[in-house]
């Protein structure tokens, strides 16, 4: 019982901060407030999720459930901090500090023509009912507590659209600073993409903070490619570690477009991915790549789901994680094939990697198939370095402590090979390198890299 | 092939309906505390092993049925259920094999079973079938000279009441699921296998076992002990049709293996599947464990399951002891309505375990088949090692397959290994079969059989024979 009125008591939390929040904004579109009310309600219904849920459990939200977040207004950052933390790369950049849009940090200049990226309180200024048709369309209040909660409180976001066979030549930045702030505050941010026919655009989710930062993202992404749309999508993870993060976000794929996803998670004290791609057209292809690295008490779960719900789709999936000292990764990939979705093809593959004895791995790669005419195959490995490259590099004169660092760099370069924006792939890479631990002689590491380059 | 050929040999039906026979000595449906003290009674069991079951009784009317699975089915009214009935007296059964449905003898034929043994399986009286007793003494015999125990486990509550009271209720304890709770109250049937330190059984156990105890119950206990460096190989279940009357089965199977030990579990079930609308199939909801608590110690399981409208079904092992192994075999094929929701899990916990799971599907028809299984890495369990292979192939496009494996790995040095594919027969193996003369049938089954041999090896010789057999018996409907 006393479960039932902690579990209670922690919903209300949120319940009345909502109250708070809706009583000190102005009118709203009737939609919006609608749909403020059914997730509302939704959440209330369902409360947090615990461990007994399939869906939750390996992860506890308790640390979320119990915390007691604020609501910011305040888009304050340091410039000087910001501009170390920034992606140094040329693009259009949405920044947002903790959820509050920030058009100083903000770049929009020289977007081509068709081209639409905008904060979504600016896109529901000019045109509410734009948003509102394609807005919750994927992520309705009923796909978890979260994007019901998200649904309750939905202020900012970005919203991008790409008119048909327009192409976006540099990457679209979406930059989500984490401030430190004296009481832990939470954010909804809501991103919604809709690529027209044949456009083309690549898109980058930055996440990323002051490192003694200790807020509570809660975002839910929609994302829809017509016909024949190419979108690429970088999820950088890099928010400081006493940082929570709960995400959904859902693709739909019409025919012949192509989806593909770079979920990167270095950062986060606990992180929990959704990542959803409806493939609703013959031809659509979803690619879901992904690199998680766990250290300390680092808690990151990651959930796919490729739904092939037309014949002649293709889905491809590659995950890869390290985990070291305490951390504990989760990685539960889904292929769903439905009934009549023929000549399909599926593949997973995910592979572990543990470096220490208290860190652990909850891997649960599954396959639902209805069709008989598919090739679908998943594989998963947990495991330590083969030791027979660690022998080949020593017999190169490289000490074992140095061979293990550069196979584990290695390990993970096998996602970062298909990253083909150098900025992003030298930054995890560089990343991964400074995380490793100290036993695999770092500096020697990198001599040895440098004089396996110049050979 | 030819789509409508395909659907009437679908729609083929199964050749063994049900027998309906009203026995005299049959409790009403219900479950109660005096259906179970009446069970005990009539078993005449001591205090404390009614007390044990009213413990279960109690935890299960806690629980709840389990929803988790890939199943539909419609719940299950176990007030409506007849926990006892006593076995047929001789005169209700047919007196000779000349009574039985030949269909169901034709289905012998098909599966090469010994002339001998099919008036058992049939449910020929006891005494019609000549020969029979006097086989069994001479087995009975051998075992007793070797040491070993194998009983009914109502004889063994009785005349070895120590052994029970050590072991029964430690591999699956009786609050561990719904179905296992309701069976710890209920059990009526079932065998008991102590092996002594250091004898290896001279026999398998299973030829004893189908001759003898062809009328399996519904929930059915089974409890099989290894001493230190001992062996048994002990066959459940037979490939040919079982007729039964009672659509829920709720059996427990308890292993416990010591030092250096070795178990090896074979079963083939084949019971009713149900209609062409899946009506009336047999719901079969197992729990089946193995305790590997001795170091060095083996587990093994093989199974082959053809038949059961519902099937629920997780054979695993505990893998306590230093260097113990655990292994599962599995092949699960379904058709027309059937669903089977079947797996292993394997917990390591000792240093040095090692598991080892390869699970074929094969589903045909409108059935949905998953694997579900966990391999568990605890943090003690260094240098832990695990494979597994799960290949699942569909015959059709209403069918479903799927997978659901878990794996919860604590340990920096444990190494895991996990494959999975789903395909259909290749249009071109079946080109390349047939342009060499081989009839399309033939080719299926060469097929399907191939795809089957990593498990089939693993059954006891003449058992190996039989199941292929029964998986084209099985599939006979499905691809002509």
């Amino acid at each position: 019982m006393r479960d039932v009125e902690q579990q209670s008591s922690e919903v209300t939390v949120f319940l009345d901060r909502l109250a708070e929040r809706n009583a000190s904004r102005g009118t709203e579109p009737t939609w919006i407030a609608a749909r403020r009310q059914a997730g509302a309600a939704r959440f209330e219904a369902l409360g947090f999720p615990t461990r007994r849920d399939e869906a939750w459990k390996y992860t506890d939200v308790r640390a979320i459930a119990r915390g007691n977040f604020a609501l910011t207004d305040s888009a304050a950052f340091s410039p000087a901090s910001a501009a170390a933390l920034t992606l140094p790369i040329e693009a259009y950049r949405l920044t947002f500090v903790d959820g509050v849009f920030a058009p100083a940090l903000s770049d929009l200049g020289n977007l081509p023509s068709g081209v639409a990226v905008l904060p979504l309180s600016q896109a529901l200024a000019e045109n509410h009912e734009a948003v509102g048709g394609p807005l919750g369309r994927l992520t309705g209040v009923e796909f978890s507590p979260f994007s019901a909660l998200n649904t309750a409180f939905m202020e900012e976001g970005a919203v991008v659209r790409l008119a048909p066979g327009s192409i976006v030549e540099k990457p679209i930045v979406l930059q989500f600073l984490s401030r430190a702030n004296d009481t832990p505050v939470m954010s909804h941010p809501r991103i919604l993409i809709e690529a027209g026919g044949r456009s083309q655009a690549t898109l980058i989710e930055h996440h990323v903070g002051e490192s003694e930062a200790a807020n509570f993202t809660n975002l839910v992404a929609e994302l829809m490619l017509d016909r024949g749309a190419i979108l690429t999508h970088y999820k950088l993870q890099e928010a400081p570690l006493g940082d929570l993060h709960v995400a959904s976000i859902h693709v739909e794929q019409n025919r012949d477009s192509r989806y593909t996803s770079f979920n990167l998670n270095l950062g986060g004290g606990l992180v929990r991915n959704d990542l959803i791609s409806e493939l609703n057209g013959q031809g659509a292809e979803a690619n879901f790549y992904g690199l998680f690295y766990g250290q300390g008490r680092q808690h990151i779960d990651n959930h796919t789901l490729a739904n092939h719900n037309a014949p002649l789709t293709f889905s491809n999936e590659n995950y890869k994680g390290i985990l070291d000292d305490r951390a504990r990764g989760v990685f539960n990939g889904k292929v769903v094939v439905k009934r009549d979705s023929q000549k399909i093809e599926g593949f997973q593959s995910n592979a572990n990697l543990l470096l220490s004895d208290r860190a652990e791995i909850d891997a649960k790669p599954e396959l639902e198939i209805y069709a008989d005419d598919v090739k679908c195959s998943h594989g998963t490995t947990t495991g330590q370095l083969d030791e027979e490259a660690v022998f080949v590099l020593r017999t190169r004169g490289i000490d074992e402590q140095t061979a293990r660092g550069l196979l584990t760099l290695a390990f993970a370069g096998e996602v970062m090979e298909q990253v083909s924006l150098d900025a992003i792939a030298e930054r995890v890479e560089l990343a991964v390198a400074g995380k490793l631990p100290e036993r695999f002689n770092l500096a020697g590491l990198v001599e040895a890299a440098m004089a396996l380059h110049d050979e | 092939m030819a789509t409508q050929e395909m659907e009437q040999l679908v729609r083929r039906e199964y050749k063994e309906g049900f027998v309906t026979d009203i026995e005299s000595d049959t409790v009403p449906p219900g479950l109660d505390e005096s259906v179970i003290a009446f069970i005990s009674n009539k078993k005449g069991e001591p205090e404390w092993m009614l007390e044990w079951r009213l413990k279960a009784y109690h935890q299960w009317l806690k629980m709840t049925p389990p929803s988790w699975a890939h199943l539909d089915y419609p719940s299950i009214d176990y007030q409506a259920i007849s926990y006892y009935s006593a076995p047929k007296r001789p005169e209700d059964r047919p007196q000779s094999l000349d009574e039985v449905d030949p269909k169901l003898l034709e289905t012998y034929e098909k599966l090469g079973i010994p002339l001998h043994e099919r008036a058992a399986l049939a449910g020929v009286a006891v005494d019609a079938v000549f020969d029979s007793v006097s086989v069994t003494t001479t087995f009975k015999e051998k075992l007793h000279e070797a040491g070993v125990i194998f009983c009914s486990i109502s004889e063994a509550i009785r005349d070895y009441p120590e052994l029970i009271k050590q072991y029964l209720g430690t591999v699956v304890p009786v609050a561990d699921n719904y179905f296992a709770a309701l069976n710890s109250a209920v059990f009526t049937d079932g065998s008991f296998v102590f092996v002594p330190k250091g004898v290896t059984c001279p026999m398998e156990l299973s030829t004893y076992f189908r001759i003898n105890a062809a009328n399996t119950g519904q929930f059915e206990r089974t409890l099989i002990i290894c001493e230190e460096g001992a062996q048994v190989s002990y066959l459940e279940g037979c490939t040919a049709p079982m007729r039964d009357e009672n659509q829920l089965h709720a059996a427990v199977v308890e292993l416990v293996a010591l030092d250096d030990a070795y178990i090896k579990y074979s079963t083939v079930q084949n019971w009713y599947p149900g209609d062409e609308d899946g009506k009336g199939g047999i719901y079969n909801f197992v729990t089946k464990r193995g305790d590997c608590r001795g170091d060095r110690s083996r587990i093994s399981w093989t199974q082959v399951e053809t038949g059961s409208a519902i099937t629920w079904k997780y054979p695993s092992c505990v893998l306590r002891g230093k260097d113990s192994i655990g292994e599962f075999y599995s092949v699960a094929v379904t058709n027309g309505r059937q669903q089977a929701d079947t797996g292993t899990k394997m917990i390591h916990i000792g240093e040095g375990t090692r598991s080892y799971i390869v699970s074929k599907g094969i589903s045909a028809g409108r059935s949905n088949q998953s694997y579900r299984g966990l391999v568990k890495i605890g943090p003690r369990a260094k240098g832990a090692r695990n494979f597994t292979q799960c290949d699942s192939l569909l015959i059709g496009d209403q069918c479903g397959a799927h997978t659901f494996p878990y794996q919860e790995i604590g340990n920096s040095t444990a190494t895991i290994e996990h494959e999975a594919t789903t395909s259909k027969i290749g249009e071109d193996q079946l080109f390349y079969c047939q342009s060499r003369g081989i009839s399309e049938e033939d080719a299926v089954s060469m097929i399907v059989n191939g795809f089957c041999k990593d498990v089939f090896q693993e059954l006891p010789m003449e058992f190996a024979v039989e199941a292929e057999a029964l998986l084209n018996v099985t599939l006979e409907g499905a691809v002509g």
